[in-house]
């Protein structure tokens, strides 16, 4: 088939079913002109990794606040965690949305408070003893690598550690289900290395599935072919040829769900935007 | 094209009065229903409340150092400068009182209110809220329209008795009338429709700054630019829905009130 044929029938979706962490079924979503996504259909299994690539401005970070039910889509259906939440009062999402954890674009921590009191803002909520929050706390941000930065606030704090405490936070309540908004976007090498290796960690260690979403190909990559060592405490790459299998990639372009498959089927896609965005 | 851009704005005013009476409404009934954060309530009462007191103070003590001065001049024509006081403390009392704070704290809570929880839209920090469980409404908002109301209403008192102040000290010390006779005038003619009047008001003002500001800050769009919007919109919509809604509340009191 020619890359323009692949182009006009792409392959058609895996069917999400109900025994997903996240199942999405025909979602179409527009703000006031031409749809930001349009009839996307996929699921998310207990623990599989999602990595949801494309250029910047095709709705990945929108359909990464629809799967929680931050936006709402116009039409199609949301299943998270087994339940249907494509209408569900704002209110009956409230707990549904605090069992996943997500790691916004640029942080989005509470510029007013501490990193403590950010990392903590969940248990807080909901009445946890101090002295478990302080516990917790230094449990998660050790894990992140940033137990210095307890009693610091976020603006005191780098890019780079700014989503490393955003990542602290989603991981303390110990998520079934965490969502990444291009947690290496705007970082340097460096940083962005360590980032994509604490989600390795996170992977490889809880197997928490998560969805990552991201227009850095070599993150993606890193990623696929790698494990978490923890007699090393690092990640380490898999033998040749090996990647994990629960891994896998999405492609949206102008809203549109065109590729659903693992890495070696991304890499021998025939379809032409995917073969444009991965040269 | 005209008629289609009318058509256009008439549609987006329509659409926004329909959304801040469901976001006020929602706003409203939050306040009856747990959970309801008290700290927030303290910390914005001290942000909203013991914030304003200076310019609260400041303008109260010289709008009633004004209305003396204006009104001296014209009473004396008539011989009648001996109310004076009488004249001050009904003004501010039933009306510049509560007008003068709603306007005043207006300018400075309600910018701030809409800037603050605009930044927080543009920064993805109400999403997050949004997604730890948090409910912003509950959080942020009725706290904020809490405060403003509970607030105002004492910060009117306070202007009152500033503007009253304003006016003694205008006409003992310009006008060298006597203090007595002032503070006995100001006092001996104030009824209570008039204290009602000037306490009442305040409670529909503060509503009125509090949800306004959180509304215009809540519906930000469009990064930065869009915080420096919602503030203006605020400041604006919160000031003369404050100056109509008093012609209203005015109106009302005096039928059912007739002086």
């Amino acid at each position: 088939m020619s890359n323009a044929a692949a182009a006009a029938f792409p392959p058609p979706p895996r069917q999400p079913d109900s025994s997903q962490v996240v199942a999405l079924r025909n979602v179409t979503i527009s703000f006031d002109g031409p749809p930001v996504l349009q009839d996307v259909t996929f699921s998310v299994a207990p623990g599989e990794t999602r990595i949801l690539l494309g250029p910047a401005g095709v709705g990945k970070s929108v359909l990464l606040k629809t799967i929680i039910g931050l936006v709402r889509p116009q039409t199609g259906s949301i299943v998270l965690f087994g339940e249907e939440i494509t209408s569900m009062s704002e209110e009956k999402l409230f707990p549904l949305r605090s069992r996943a954890g997500i790691v916004f674009q640029e942080g989005a921590l509470f510029d007013s408070l501490s990193v403590r009191d950010n990392v903590a803002y969940q248990l807080i909520q909901e009445g946890v003893p101090d002295e478990e929050i302080d516990t917790r706390v230094r449990e998660a941000l050790s894990f992140v690598g940033l137990k210095e930065t307890f009693s610091l606030f976020p603006p005191s704090l780098s890019g780079g550690m700014r989503r490393r405490v955003a990542i602290a936070r989603a991981l303390i309540h110990n998520p079934e289900l965490i969502l990444y908004d291009s947690p290496t976007g705007g970082l340097d090498p460096v940083t962005s290395t360590t980032i994509i290796e604490l989600i390795i960690k996170q992977r490889d260690v809880s197997g928490t599935p998560s969805v990552l979403v991201t227009h850095r190909l070599q993150d993606a990559f890193t990623l696929c072919n790698h494990r978490f060592d923890p007699e090393q405490d690092r990640m380490v790459p898999l033998p040749a040829g090996q990647t994990n299998p629960n891994t896998t990639f999405l492609m949206l372009e102008e809203g549109r769900l065109i590729f659903d498959g693992s890495l070696d089927e991304l890499l021998h896609s025939p379809n032409s935007f995917v073969r444009e965005f991965l040269e | 094209m005209a008629i289609k851009r009318i058509d256009r704005t008439a549609r987006q005013i329509v659409l926004t009065i329909q959304e801040y009476s469901l976001f006020a409404g929602r706003a409203m009934l939050n306040l009856f229903r747990p959970p309801i954060y008290w700290t927030d309530f303290l910390m914005q009462s001290d942000i909203i409340g013991v914030g304003s007191v200076p310019i609260v103070i400041l303008s109260g003590f010289f709008t009633g150092g004004v209305l003396a001065l204006q009104s001296a001049a014209t009473l004396s024509e008539f011989g009648a400068t001996a109310v004076t006081g009488q004249f001050v403390s009904l003004t501010m009392i039933r009306e510049l009182g509560a007008v003068l704070t709603g306007i005043m704290v207006a300018g400075r809570n309600a910018s701030s209110m809409a800037s603050e929880l605009g930044s927080m839209v543009v920064t993805e920090q109400i999403d997050a809220m949004r997604a730890l469980g948090v409910d912003p409404m509950r959080k942020l908002v009725t706290p904020r329209i809490f405060a403003s109301i509970t607030m105002l209403l004492l910060l009117t008192i306070v202007a009152d008795a500033f503007g009253i102040l304003g006016g003694a000290a205008v006409t003992v010390f310009l006008n060298h009338q006597d203090a007595t006779q002032y503070f006995h005038m100001a006092y001996e003619r104030l009824h209570f429709p008039d204290i009602l009047q000037g306490l009442v008001k305040p409670l529909f003002f503060g509503y009125i700054l509090g949800s306004i500001g959180c509304f215009y800050g809540m519906r930000t769009t469009g990064g930065t630019e869009g915080v420096g919007r919602s503030t203006i919109s605020a400041v604006v919509n919160s000031s003369v829905l404050i100056i109509a809604v008093d012609f209203l509340i005015t109106h009302v009191l005096l039928s059912i009130f007739p002086t």
